[in-house]
Formats: structure tokens, C-alpha cells, sequence
């Protein structure tokens, strides 16, 4: 079985901060990670790897030439292989033209592939789109907000329990299809030196727009249908007050009158 | 040096506007002349800003004409089961009074799209809510959302009704269904807006946080039609109902069969609905980490029921199985926007803040005075949580018995 894995670097969110006087992000110090989300979808790979010998999984990648180190994180975690497609032609690409990309890059590179797992979202964007279109794309089904992923009993068919509104629900598919991940295990496994050290003799290709099968208006911002047209600070919330040291009685009591003061109670 | 940004070296005057105004670091003065590297992401943040207009994108141009023949504002108004039936959520009406703003200005009709089984009702309360129309799609195949059967009506009403502006509630199904059809119809898609308004030339501007909500963006649609969006729960108010509107219903034929749609319900798992919804609550008392233990929900759960509202909690808690994921505020779990959200022992991490900053007042509860739930909170109060609740339940009861 082959499992492409479609990744994502993104910058460490917890770090974000903004100049309140020019309103801008500031950059300095920002680590980039692979996506949570995408590790999740790591993590399904790998548990299926367990449970059906002869697997590869191969991690994908649009982006800059930097995302090289998301995919070392995805080879370091187990992943046989890596691909990272990265061209200046790609800049600016809305979600329409990632996915689009990222099937050509899987046609090009992985055109066997049996799944496609990525992460839930990415936590830059938080769009949650990439997954769903790149479906459409190849015309496979999708299941969104994946749990767990089994190899159903009838060959050929996975079973995915997926997170809905109210509880879970367990659905069936034929393979190939693309599978989101919203969670995984819940111990982050730590790659051990012996890992880091195989990671780094593994296969990473690079390939470029010129490797894919599509034509120069439909990548990056060209061939993106949405555009950015201005990036604003939010409106700053105004902290409240803030009240310490105050015995036990009197913090109630001062919640209880804020209550019935805003009409609560 | 970055090709799609276009700096022009005549009329730049190396003022420097344009890197204070980067919001990625990727545009800076050197030698007099401003240069841009490789984080730029082209959002035009700095042309905007540009004095000297010195700063161009190279954008691709669409034909007017043909645009122009796409006419109308449509809404997905989602359902959820309702006793035995199906009627229209509260995002959908959210969405619909958007919708008929966006309708009025633009002097188009709105038109509801509804999807379901026989059990679809309270189809006229979409009508009294704003819709001039409502497209009711009834099949024994749709009584359940499913990611193809779904995509396949919403993508024919689009291709036989060309709207001008089509709009889904960002819910779990509305995220999962609309890239889906804007991928079948070559579309652009804005996640998650929480502002949408109608520019100068008629288009759709939407606008939506990003970045863990550290930063917006203001984002269009200029080549395709529809110009489609999600809309985040809880952002907009519903229209009150005015039961004078016309009521004009028309049931759709639908074509659909079992081989259409390739995913299989096996099992169903439901959780938490004696807990009562969180998208839809008016007040929310929040659990964290900081409550210590599962036992001391149960004060968090009175202290709900006497504020008339419901309990929910951060991810954290919902890891160590005190509550289930469907009660889970944040990014990973639900987006909620009530009138009162207490957090208790919540730090208040990005990725739960952006769940319910929205929340019209913030009651914190945290030990430790450099919480970041402090820094969004109305009112923050340092102390022990699990102290003070049974207090503060006492209170509440004792400003009750004085009415
Ligand atoms: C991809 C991704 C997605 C995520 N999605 C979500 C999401 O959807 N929702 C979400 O909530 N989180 C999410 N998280 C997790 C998030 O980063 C935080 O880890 C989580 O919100 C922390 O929960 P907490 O505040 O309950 O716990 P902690 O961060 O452990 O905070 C506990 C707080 O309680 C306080 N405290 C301790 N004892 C007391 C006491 N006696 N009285 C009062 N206060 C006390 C502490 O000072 C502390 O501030 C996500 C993380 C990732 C990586």
C-alpha cells in the first residue's frame, strides 16, 4: 500500500505577537513547525504501516525551499520518503491553487498512491479547504476529521471514525480516497538519534512547476480564483480589570455583583 | 529579488512606508529603494500604503460581461434533527440575515438552498427570516449530510441558477461540503468570514481572521461566479422573523443514487445531549485544567444551570475524558459566541482563544495573574477556582432570594 502524507509548514502560532504600534506581525524569533494537524495525519500513517507490512509513506510538501526541514520532521517520524515542490511560480497561492499543485505532485511523483492523509487544517490559515478540493481534484471520496483510521475487513476499503457535532460516526470508503485528520495519538513521539540519523539517507526530491502537468497561469497567484486584498490588525478587545489577592468571599461576591450589574442574574 | 511584486524604481522614494506596513517582514528599504524577499505572500498590504504608487501586483483581469450574468444571493441553510424532524439551524438564519443585506444592496433576490428528507420543516421560518425563495431538495438520500450526495445538488443549483454570491455556515459540514463543490466549479472560497460586505463594483469583500486571530484579511472573488464563503457561527445576529413576508416554496426535483455517493455509515456514536448544544448557547461556563478534578465540574454545571446556560470546556480537559469532544471550545473544537463565557482555570492558549473571543463578556478565573485568558477577560479574578465557585454559587442564590 502507498500512503502519501500532504504536509504543511507553518509558523509556531503560540509565538505570534503584534506590535500594538504599527499593528504588524512581529517575525523575529517566529519558529516554523509542521502543522499539528499534519502530524496527526502522520501519526494514522504510521499506524496503518503497523498493521499492514509493506507500506510506504510518502510526505509531500508545497512550499519554500525552508519546508525542507518539515518534511526531515515527517522522514525523522517514520516516512519513507519526501517530496518537497517548490518553485517561485508557486507564490501566492490561494487553497484552489495549492490543491491543484499538490494533485500534480502526487500524479507526478506517488501516481499509484492508494490514500491521502493531511491534517484537518493548517494553523496559519485555518482554512480547512485544502483537503476537500485536492478530492475533488483527483475525484476520490473524502472523509473530513478523521479519529481513527482502519483498513477495513473487505480489501481495498478503509473505515474512519470522524469527529461530528454530536459524538462520532464511523464511515467506509473505497480506496483511493483522501482522509483528514483532526487528532492523533496524544503522546507526541520523540525521534530518537537512531531516527534523525535515517532520516537524513532517505530520499527528499525536490521538483518544480516544470515537473508537473499544468500550465504556468494556473499556479501560485495567477492561477489562485481568490485574492488578498488587505491585512489588518483585529480591533484590540480591552482587557477588563483585573482583580488580586482578594479573599475567597469577596472574589465571589465581586463576580456575583458583575452579574447581576450586566443583568446575568 | 521577488518577481510578482512589481516595484517600480522611478517612483519609489524609499520613504519606507511599505515596511512598516508588511505584516511578513518581506518588504524592506535598502540602498534607497524598497526590495521585497522571499516571505512576501503578495497580499497587497504595502500597495495599498504606497504613496508614490510605486508598488504593483501583476493580478489576472476578468471579463465584466461575463459576470455579469450571474445574479442572485443563495445561502445553504443547513438542519439538524429536531425531535423527528428537520429543521433550519441557527447559523442558517445568522447567514440569511447577512445574505439579505448583501441582497438589498446588490438588488438581487436571496434564495435559500435546503437539503433533506420527508422529515424537512419550518421551511415558511426561512421566508419570515429574509429568504424571497426558498429551493427545498428532498430526497430519502439527504436525510443525512453526506460529503457527495451534497456536492452533487449544491453544484447543479449552482451551474442551473448562476447566483452571484453563494454562502454556507462555517459548521463542520459547511466546511467539508463547500470546497468540495468550489473545486467542482472552479470557484474561489473564503473560510470562516466574519465580516462580508459589497464593494464599489458589486463584489463580495470578505473578511476573516488568520493566524491563530492574530491578524485579518480582507479577501475577493474577482474572476468566478459565484464569489463563495463560509460564515462563522455566532458572528452575525438573525433577522427578527416577519411573519408579513411572503412565503414562496418550491420543492426541487432531485436526481440522486446510492452508487453517487461512495462513503458508507457504519456506526454512530452519540455523546453529551443531555449537556445541551454549545454553539447555541447564551451562556457558557467553561472548564480548564485549573479545576483541578472531574468532581469539581459538578459546581461548574450548577453554576450553568442557575445562569440558564451550559458547560463546555478547553481541550485539555476533554483529553483527560472529563468531558466529550462535542463539548470542546477552540480551534480544534467548537466556535461559540455567547453573551457570558466564564473560563475556569483556563489559560487561555491561542488556539482556545480564537474559539470564543467573539463572546460579548469574558468572566476569567485563573491562579496565575500572567494567564492569557486575563488579557481578553472583562472581568479576570486571580484566585483558586475550585475555592471560589461553591462561593460564588452562594452569592448568585442570595441576590436570587432578594428579588
Ligand atoms: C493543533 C492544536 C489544536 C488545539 N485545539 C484546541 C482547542 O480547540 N481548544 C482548546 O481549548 N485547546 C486546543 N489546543 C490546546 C491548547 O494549546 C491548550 O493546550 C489548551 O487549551 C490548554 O487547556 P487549559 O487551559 O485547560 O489547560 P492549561 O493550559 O494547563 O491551563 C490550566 C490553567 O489553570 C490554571 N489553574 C491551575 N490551578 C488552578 C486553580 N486551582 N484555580 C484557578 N486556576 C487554576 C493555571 O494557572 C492555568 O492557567 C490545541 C492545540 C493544538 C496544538
Amino acid at each position: 500500500m502507498k500512503i502519501v502524507v500532504c504536509v504543511k509548514q507553518v509558523p509556531e502560532i503560540t509565538d505570534v505577537n503584534v506590535n500594538p504600534e504599527t499593528g504588524t506581525l512581529v517575525r523575529e524569533g517566529i519558529s516554523a513547525i509542521l502543522n499539528p494537524f499534519c502530524e496527526y495525519a502522520l501519526d494514522h500513517a504510521t499506524q496503518l504501516k503497523i498493521t499492514q507490512q509493506e507500506t510506504e509513506v510518502i510526505a509531500i510538501t508545497m512550499g519554500p525551499p525552508q519546508a525542507r526541514s518539515a518534511l526531515f520532521r515527517c522522514l525523522e517520524l517514520g516516512d519513507d520518503r519526501a517530496v518537497l515542490v517548490s518553485d517561485r511560480k508557486f507564490a501566492g497561492a490561494d487553497t484552489w491553487a495549492t490543491a491543484l499543485t499538490l494533485s500534480a505532485a502526487i500524479k507526478a511523483s506517488v501516481p499509484d498512491f492508494d490514500l491521502i492523509l493531511m491534517g484537518k487544517q493548517a494553523i496559519d490559515g485555518d482554512t480547512a479547504q485544502v483537503g476537500p478540493e485536492l478530492a475533488e481534484i483527483l475525484n476520490l471520496p473524502q472523509i473530513t476529521y478523521g479519529v481513527e483510521i482502519n483498513l477495513s475487513p473487505k480489501k481495498k476499503r478503509i473505515r474512519v471514525k470522524r469527529e461530528t457535532e454530536h459524538g462520532y460516526e464511523v464511515l467506509e470508503t473505497r480506496l483511493p480516497a483522501v482522509v483528514s485528520a483532526s487528532k492523533g495519538e496524544l503522546i507526541r513521539r520523540v525521534p530518537s538519534f537512531q531516527d534523525v540519523l535515517t532520516a537524513r539517507l532517505k530520499d527528499l526530491r525536490v521538483i518544480s512547476a516544470d515537473d508537473l502537468d499544468l500550465d504556468e497561469t494556473e499556479l501560485g497567484l495567477k492561477g489562485s480564483f481568490t485574492q488578498v486584498i488587505n491585512v489588518f490588525p483585529p480591533p484590540q478587545k480591552q482587557g477588563g480589570i483585573k482583580l488580586e489577592g482578594l479573599e475567597p468571599e469577596v472574589a465571589a461576591r465581586k463576580i456575583a455583583t458583575y452579574l447581576r450589574k450586566e443583568g446575568f442574574v | 529579488m521577488f518577481k510578482l511584486l512589481k516595484i517600480d524604481k522611478e517612483k519609489c522614494n524609499a520613504c519606507g512606508l511599505c515596511e512598516i506596513s508588511c505584516p511578513f517582514g518581506a518588504i524592506a528599504v535598502e540602498n534607497e529603494l524598497a526590495q521585497a524577499n522571499e516571505l512576501c505572500t503578495l497580499c497587497g498590504a504595502c500597495v495599498n500604503v504606497c504613496p508614490q504608487a510605486a508598488l504593483a501586483i501583476e493580478r489576472r483581469k476578468a471579463s465584466v460581461e461575463e459576470l455579469s450574468q450571474f445574479k442572485g444571493v443563495f445561502i445553504w441553510a443547513e438542519c439538524e434533527p429536531h425531535g423527528e424532524k428537520h429543521v433550519p439551524r441557527k447559523v442558517a438564519y445568522e447567514i440569511l440575515s447577512q445574505g439579505r443585506r448583501l441582497a438589498d444592496q446588490l438588488g438581487e433576490p436571496l434564495n435559500a438552498v435546503v437539503l433533506g428528507d420527508e422529515g424537512l420543516a419550518e421551511m415558511d421560518s426561512l421566508c419570515y427570516h429574509g429568504a424571497d425563495r426558498v429551493l427545498c431538495f428532498r430526497h430519502s438520500l439527504l436525510g443525512r449530510y453526506t460529503s457527495d450526495g451534497f456536492t452533487n445538488v449544491i453544484s447543479a443549483v449552482i451551474a442551473g441558477e448562476k447566483p452571484s454570491i453563494f454562502l454556507y455556515g462555517a459548521t463542520p459540514n459547511g466546511r467539508d461540503l463547500a470546497p468540495r463543490v468550489a473545486a467542482r466549479m472552479r470557484l474561489g472560497l473564503t473560510a470562516d468570514c466574519t465580516e462580508l460586505g459589497i464593494d464599489e463594483n458589486g463584489q463580495l469583500v470578505q473578511t476573516r481572521p488568520a493566524f491563530g486571530g492574530n491578524i485579518m484579511a480582507t479577501i475577493i472573488s474577482p474572476y468566478t461566479r459565484p464569489q463563495t464563503a463560509t460564515v462563522r457561527p455566532n458572528v452575525f445576529a438573525a433577522a427578527k422573523r416577519d411573519l408579513d413576508r411572503p412565503v414562496n416554496i418550491e420543492e426541487m426535483p432531485v436526481t440522486l443514487n446510492k452508487t453517487n455517493i461512495r462513503t458508507r455509515l457504519i456506526d454512530e456514536i452519540r455523546l453529551a445531549s443531555e449537556e445541551g448544544r454549545i454553539e447555541e448557547a447564551k451562556v457558557i461556563v467553561s472548564a480548564g485544567r485549573g479545576c483541578q478534578d472531574p468532581i469539581n465540574l459538578d459546581t461548574l454545571r450548577e453554576l450553568a444551570r442557575k445562569l440558564g446556560g451550559v458547560l463546555a470546556g478547553s481541550r485539555a480537559i476533554v483529553e483527560l475524558g472529563w468531558i466529550p469532544h462535542s463539548l470542546q471550545v477552540g480551534q480544534s473544537g467548537t466556535t461559540v459566541g455567547p453573551d457570558l463565557y466564564i473560563a475556569v482555570g483556563i489559560s487561555g492558549a491561542v488556539q482556545h482563544v480564537v474559539g470564543m473571543s467573539s463572546s460579548k463578556k469574558i468572566i476569567a478565573i485563573n491562579k496565575d495573574p500572567d494567564a492569557p485568558i486575563f488579557k481578553i477577560a472583562d472581568l479576570g479574578i486571580v484566585g483558586d477556582a475550585p475555592v471560589i465557585l461553591p462561593k460564588l454559587i452562594n452569592e448568585i442564590e442570595r441576590i436570587k432570594v432578594r428579588r
